[in-house]
């Protein structure tokens, strides 16, 4: 492989996910040169496969009081200074009828201890700002919650590094392995997972934030990090079943939030032990576990159309004995120097939640920022992320306003559940082709809101594969596998959801993709 | 009881097995009152299928594609025993067949195949499906795919889902000399439905500006290609037409349903249903009531007025999750009707693999009714469960219609199968 290329940057950040990416921000603007790469894409991980959800801190009081005042400060921060990716929707704890009464009485006096705002609110009145509370709600507290977009987030911080010093960001690209040389990495191979060519990638220092991955990554490298994984599945509604955050106001457990995001609500989590962090397949068992445990604090989560569900594994970093399913241990963040396992430009920054991602970011510069020997100061906590207009499209409901504003009939709307126009998808199609290759429908599903409302993508994606071919992105049955693979991608999240009207649109979806396009059997024709 | 309607045969359903057991009733002097939604008629491709293709059995395996249906059947029936292929024989099987298409060729649509072998015909994404009976106006397409002569395929700009390209793109690894278009119809722009263009085509007007506009694509071609929009009524007259006007082979390419050739189908059995003494409620429910001296009683609902039927049998033809026959629930899969117990697996988790494109097909797609020989669906007893009630089509058992290329085999053959067991 002696034709394979170099790249050369100050700092290689391993792994999209918002940690990640706001590392590469948090330096861009240290005036730090980046190169971010992901075995994947964007927020592929953990950072994905959450709730979106923005703590106030609330959800922490009860057991960890330190999480909870780091939620709060975090939240403030976000809340000034990427108000585009934040919906301040505000959050309610709910209890009902046969909750702990005890910690229904604690829950104020330990909001107070953390810096928390809690007011309580008449459960009579909390039915009326939310009709679809329980009518034996018994207790009811509001506090500063809000709803987050993670895609927008993750992707505004590698626009906003682009495009203050040129870092650069390269997805399908992992690293293979490290040249290490006198306790410094001097180069990392990578290799682009969709063409197999091998790049050098030769940088000053190295970070991993490979989340839950980052036990793997570090081993690379000579280095260890002990981690627990644990795996928690969430369900979209078809539609926002609240206007603030609900949580039962009890101790931590299954199916206990929901979250608005635009014109839907994600009700979660789950939360069980897993041996790979690879295993973020959501189950048909989880799926009704979260059910039948929201549906007691809001009745309509027993009968609302559920229209996917997903699932994150959460790095957790392994202290103590690590017994329990993940909830018992602390979801505190770790930064590992790795100069114990003798490696001076190495260093480790995993565990964490999304709500706290930008501290992360920036104890984790400051450390590799002093190592570089530079010494201008972090400011993410003071410094509004810019919008980039390439972002448009990732939110809920907000299409439909740009096309309602500028309707075109020569624009057909092609993502129906959506509203996503013809002219989006060009628009996005432009946007990537400079730095992805080969774009197809998975590519647009990042970008955009395809694929995320109730089809699922299985009918817009037919129609949207069309528009490719017309417009010369596909000219060839490669096509055909491109929409394959994007609707079997979009099936993992549909399946463990297959019952009444979403079962119905499958079997439609299947009829047309299977019964009609023969989609299943395009390879190993060979006539 | 000025509103009570008694007849021979109640028929549940009006999708293709529900409008094939009326026309098989009809023709047997049957009186027949029928109910169901004659739209989902609509969302048929046009395509015959009897047997395409034999799933996997093994995890990784791959499905086998059937090139002549006959000789494939006993390996259907090897491997999944419980098809309802086992309840017909291969004479019952094209007698099924012939009678249907006679229909629709007295009604204007003409029909072809129906021999040894499979058709290979595109779909909309330019994928070569396997079918054994196709509408005249398509079957042309297999001619061009064996030729060389230039081809060019036409869409229409607001046509969705639709892409002459992707047709040609995907066709060309297979066939030289085709080339995509798209032309832009005369009217406002906008979205373009199929079913309006067809419309439009069935005046001489419509016909001679739609001419107007092709003749400077189609240029020195032998062969147009168009989505499924040449008129609802006679479509080989309006096709002879527009092959005159351009001097070109025409053949048309299924658009995605609900689209032209299913509403032709849709139109055809609506409109011959009162010629067959068939008592049709359209876009109404008929609802099971109970049996009542060697009679079935149902309710039909949907309007103001309601009608009992009293029925000497009732025929089950209501279809899947789609047609409404089949619910599925989050704890299990219920049939809507009359409440007869479903062929299942345990629990939800096996109703569909993790991978979509697994060729062995998802297991929900199998559940369904048991039957006994006479097609008629058992109860918890294993009984059958009333003398004189059968099922027929999607909703049995043992056919995954998708994966194997059975659909419109399975509705038809059955819904024969089912009324020749009548009293």
């Amino acid at each position: 492989m002696g034709t394979r290329k170099t790249i050369q940057t100050q700092v290689l950040i391993i792994g999209a996910g918002a940690t990640g990416t706001g590392v590469m921000r948090d330096l861009a603007l240290r005036g730090v040169h980046c190169a971010l790469v992901d075995r994947s894409d964007v927020n592929a991980g953990a950072s994905g496969g959450n709730h979106g959800l923005l703590h106030s801190g609330g959800r922490y009081v009860s057991n960890d009081a330190h999480a909870a005042a780091e939620c709060r400060e975090e939240g403030d921060i976000l809340k000034k200074l990427a108000p585009q990716c934040v919906d301040k929707t505000g959050g309610y704890f709910s209890a009902v009828a046969g909750d702990d009464e005890n910690f229904i009485a604690d829950f104020k006096s330990h909001c107070e201890k953390c810096g928390i705002d809690c007011t309580e609110v008449d459960p009579a009145e909390a039915r009326e700002q939310e009709p679809h509370l329980a009518e034996d709600t018994i207790a009811v507290y509001e506090v500063p919650d809000a709803s987050v977009d993670p895609f927008k987030l993750s992707l505004e911080n590698v626009a906003h590094a682009k495009l203050v010093n040129s870092s650069k960001y390269l997805r399908h690209t992992e690293v293979v392995r490290f040249e290490i040389e006198n306790g410094r990495i001097r180069a990392a191979i990578c290799r682009d997972t969709d063409s197999g060519e091998e790049l050098r990638i030769e940088a000053e220092q190295y970070v991993n934030a490979a989340g839950a991955w980052a036990a793997s990554v570090a081993a690379q490298a000579g280095a260890s990090v002990d981690m627990l994984y644990s795996r928690g599945t969430l369900l979209v509604t078809q539609e926002r079943l609240s206007s603030r955050v609900i949580n039962r106001l009890r101790p931590p457990s299954d199916g206990d939030i929901l979250v608005p995001g635009g014109t839907v609500s994600i009700l979660g989590t789950t939360s069980v032990r897993v041996d790979d962090p690879a295993d973020a397949r959501p189950t048909v068992e989880e799926v009704d576990r979260n059910v039948e445990q929201g549906w007691p604090m809001m009745p309509i989560l027993a009968h609302t159309r559920y229209i996917r569900a997903y699932a994150g594994v959460r790095p957790l970093v392994l202290v103590g004995d690590g017994e329990g399913d993940g909830r018992s241990v602390s979801r505190d963040f770790s930064l590992f120097d790795h100069e114990d396992a003798n490696l001076s430009n190495f260093c480790t920054i995993t565990g964490g939640k999304l709500t706290t991602y930008r501290v992360m970011a920036e104890r984790c510069s400051d450390l590799v920022a002093s190592r570089l020997g530079v010494s201008a100061p972090c400011l993410t906590a003071t410094e509004p992320l810019a919008t980039v207009n390439a972002c448009e499209w990732t939110e809920p409901g907000r299409a439909p306003k740009i096309w309602a504003r500028n309707p075109d009939a020569d624009d057909p709307i092609l993502c129906e559940c959506e509203m996503v126009p013809a002219s989006a998808i060009d628009e996005i199609m432009n946007d990537c082709s400079e730095f992805i290759p080969d774009p197809g429908l998975q590519a647009l599903g990042l970008r955009s809101r395809i694929g995320k409302g109730s089809c699922q993508g299985s009918f817009c994606g037919m129609r949207i594969a069309a528009h490719l071919y017309d417009t010369g992105r596909f000219d060839s049955p490669d096509g055909l596998k491109n929409m394959q693979g994007f609707f079997s991608q979009r099936f993992k999240g549909l399946r463990p959801v297959l019952w009444e009207t979403q079962l119905v649109q499958a079997e439609l979806a299947e009829a047309l993709h299977c019964g009609l396009l023969g989609l299943e059997q395009i390879e190993g024709e060979d006539d | 009881m000025a509103d009570t309607i008694h007849c021979d045969l109640a028929i549940i359903g009006t999708g293709i097995a529900g409008m094939a057991a009326a026309v098989f009733a009809a023709n047997r002097g049957m009186s027949v009152a029928q109910a169901g939604n004659t739209g989902s008629l609509a969302y048929t491709t046009g395509y015959f299928d009897l047997l395409g293709s034999i799933p996997a059995t093994d995890e990784g395996g791959k499905a086998t594609p059937v090139n002549e249906p006959f000789k494939a059947l006993p390996e259907l029936l090897n491997v999944f025993p419980q098809h309802p292929y086992r309840f017909v024989d291969e004479a019952e099987m094209r007698e099924a067949f012939t009678e249907l298409t006679d229909f629709l060729i007295r009604s204007g649509l003409r029909y072809e195949g129906g021999g040894e072998t499979n058709h290979r015909l595109p779909s909309p994404a330019g994928t070569l499906k396997r079918t054994w009976f196709v509408p005249a106006t398509m079957r042309p397409a297999e001619e061009m795919l064996a030729g060389t002569e230039e081809c060019v395929i036409v869409d229409f700009a607001g046509l969705k889902g639709f892409s002459a390209r992707q047709i040609a793109a995907n066709l060309s690894p297979k066939r030289a000399n085709l080339r995509g278009e798209t032309v832009r119809l005369p009217g406002p722009g906008g979205e373009v439905y199929a079913e309006n263009v067809a419309r439009m085509l069935e005046t001489e007007r419509g016909r001679e500006s739609f001419a107007k506009v092709l003749q400077p694509l189609v240029g020195d071609a032998s062969w147009l290609g168009l989505p499924a929009c040449l008129g609802i009524y006679r479509p080989e007259d309006i096709m002879d037409d527009m092959e005159r006007r351009l001097g070109v082979r025409i053949f048309e390419i299924p658009t995605m349903p609900p689209g032209v050739p299913g509403i032709r189908i849709k139109e055809a059995f609506e409109e011959a249903s009162s010629g067959m003494g068939l008592r049709l409620f359209r876009q109404q429910r008929m609802v099971w009531e109970d049996q009542h001296d060697g009679l079935y009683r149902l309710r039909v609902t949907g309007t103001s007025v309601e009608r009992e039927v009293l029925a000497k049998n009732v025929l089950l033809a209501s279809g899947r999750f789609l047609g409404g026959g089949l619910t599925g629930e989050r704890t299990g899969i219920r049939e809507t009707v009359i409440g007869l117990p479903v062929q299942q697996p345990e629990s939800r988790e096996d109703w569909h693999r993790f991978n979509y494109f697994d060729q062995r097909g998802h297991k929900v797609h199998r559940t369904g009714l048991v039957c006994d020989e006479s097609l008629r669906p058992l109860g918890n007893d294993g009984k059958p469960f009333a003398q004189h009630l059968h099922a027929a089509g999607s909703v049995l058992a043992g056919a995954d219609w998708m994966r194997m290329k059975c659909g419109a085999g399975v509705a038809v053959t059955t819904a024969l199968a089912a009324v020749k067991n009548m009293k």
